[in-house]
């Protein structure tokens, strides 16, 4: 995955945008391309026309203060907002080149390609097996065997499988939180979505499994698409590969996350990450 | 110093003066409870025997049992729950997880509400007329229907606050994993309040079995031991209703065995059905 970093730190700051540009790219297209987007819940306006590329491969942050909409964006990602009457977004958000807004699209569909953990751990009540292969069960019918292996593979992947391998009947509600939050990102990786949003996944947790996460975040991008809500800007800053700082609904910057730390091009900017704001 | 001091003594007085007046207030509840319990025991433990499970009852001044009323009992309240307990479960699951658009719901809660507050006696009248009246005779069914229209609304009244209180954020997980609707709620949302849910179906078995007025007008009676639903049949309440206020003093005695095996049998079913759904996750 090295090339890639390569070439897009080569790129102009307005291609990275999202701004529509002339220079057509032989770069790979981006996995998620957001254009145009709104977002409203009920007559508020969440989100204000939105333009953004996701890089396949990558981690992207999204930073910002409370209320900003930056959960808001991800959560129409994935159309988590379609269980709640009222809120409803406009624009595109193409998916490997098709628009998930689409009234046609199968919101179950795209869930299963693209995963979600949340900012509360929320295991089922159910034991450590049956929480992960609950997911898988949904689109693959895997032989007995199988998915012992899967359910292996995926706690592995969540360095959580030392941890409870010899105790996968328990109830998974008798974790700690940050070994729950953990099966949550396992139960996640395993269905094999194309792209995890993680929203706040370690607000809740101690620094010990925080760290654990963030490792665990490093590890997953060599094969998935990573979008990640954070609080914490030295998190955004260790973990990411591009960051977005929102305000108010509005992407006010986005770049290389170097860059955004670095030398901001927006005072705005500037102000929240140096702390004189928000 | 001294002000805080005043300050800290203020808020120790009033604690224990909160406290005291709470423990007063579950001392009132408890000891009726107990009252009730102690009569109860005192005056039926004597009419407690072997003969009470397998003799019917008797003419006065004879001996016998209850066994035709706890038979007839048992079959009206196996038969209520067995037929409201799905359909409250459903309908709690419709008015918490699929009613949150359009007027459906608020209307269906409503009436429900209305229905769980109708004093018994005004559904074994309705019983009486829409069925009882038009095949002309009393039956175990009638009973059976009755303690139904009872059941329904309990159950559907506690499934729905069950599953409201399971957070949103489990909902979107597994939403989020791709599950549709209907196997979020039945692996998910249902699970993790399946104590909660379980709790309204006891609850409604609870109160039906108990029930008097509806099965007067209804099942009615029977002296005999009868497995026919479609005839009339004995049952506990209405036989303690009877007995009781007979001047026999046998059958004043079995009364009081009755109430007895009622409340027992409550808290029994309680207390199996618990230990046994606490083991799963």
């Amino acid at each position: 995955m090295q090339t890639p970093v390569a070439t897009k730190r080569d790129m102009p700051f307005s291609q990275l945008r999202g701004e529509p540009s002339s220079v057509v790219s032989d770069d790979a297209p981006p996995k998620i391309k957001i254009r145009n987007l709104d977002f409203f819940y009920g007559s508020f306006q969440g989100l204000k026309s939105i333009n953004l590329d996701i890089q396949e491969g990558m981690v992207t942050a999204f930073i910002g203060p409370s209320g900003c909409g930056k959960s808001t964006l991800l959560r129409t990602l994935n159309r988590m907002y379609d269980l709640y009457p009222g809120q409803r977004a406009t624009g595109e958000i193409l998916l490997n080149g098709r628009n998930v807004l689409d009234p046609d699209q199968d919101v179950n569909a795209l869930r299963a390609k693209v995963g979600m953990v949340f900012q509360k751990p929320t295991p089922f009540p159910m034991s450590i097996y049956e929480n992960i292969a609950f997911g898988v069960r949904l689109y693959e019918s895997l032989s007995r065997a199988d998915m012992d292996n899967r359910v292996e593979w995926a706690l592995r992947k969540a360095a959580l499988w030392d941890e409870v391998k010899s105790k996968l009947n328990q109830s998974g509600l008798s974790l700690s939180g940050g070994q729950q939050q953990r099966l949550c990102i396992a139960r996640g990786v395993a269905v094999k979505p194309e792209v995890l949003l993680l929203d706040e996944p370690t607000s809740a947790l101690d620094p010990i499994s925080t760290a654990k996460v963030e490792e665990l975040v490093h590890e997953l991008k060599s094969e998935y698409t990573i979008a990640i809500v954070t609080h914490n800007m030295q998190q955004a800053a260790r973990v990411s590969d591009y960051t977005a700082y929102m305000y108010l609904g509005e992407l006010v910057e986005f770049g290389l996350t170097d860059e955004i730390f670095i030398k901001p091009k927006r005072k705005e900017t500037e102000d929240y990450i140096t702390g004189r704001f928000g | 110093m001294s002000d805080s001091s005043v300050l800290y003594r203020k808020r120790m007085r009033t604690n224990r003066a909160a406290l005291i007046l709470s423990l007063l207030a579950m001392a009132i509840g408890m000891g009726f409870l107990a009252w009730i319990l102690i009569v109860l025991v005192y005056k039926g433990f004597g009419a407690l025997s072997l003969s009470l499970f397998t003799q019917p009852t008797p003419a006065p001044g004879s001996e016998g049992g209850l066994s035709n009323a706890i038979l007839g009992s048992l079959m009206m309240v196996g038969a209520s729950t067995f037929i409201a307990t799905p359909i409250g479960i459903l309908a709690g699951v419709y008015l918490s997880e699929f009613g949150r658009r359009g007027w459906l719901a608020p209307a269906t809660r409503f009436i429900n509400d209305i229905l769980l507050s109708a004093p018994s006696i005004v559904i074994g009248v309705f019983i009486y007329a829409v069925y009882v009246a038009q095949v002309q005779h009393f039956s175990g069914w009638a009973g059976s229907m009755a303690l139904t229209l009872i059941a329904i609304p309990v159950v559907v009244r506690t499934t729905e606050n069950m599953l409201n209180l399971v957070p949103s954020t489990l909902r979107e997980a597994a939403t989020a994993l791709g599950a549709p609707r209907w196997k979020v709620v039945l692996h998910v949302v249902l699970r993790s309040a399946q104590a909660g849910v379980l709790t309204g179906i006891l609850l409604a078995i609870a109160r039906i079995s108990g029930e008097t007025a509806p099965l007067l007008f209804t099942a009615l009676n029977n002296q005999f031991t009868s497995f026919d639903l479609n005839g009339p049949m004995a049952n506990l309440p209405v036989v303690i209703f009877q007995f009781a206020m007979s001047p026999y003093e046998n059958w004043n005695s079995l009364a009081w065995g009755g109430a007895i095996i009622i409340t027992f049998g409550v808290l029994c079913l309680n207390i199996v059905v618990r230990t046994l759904f606490r083991k799963k996750i």
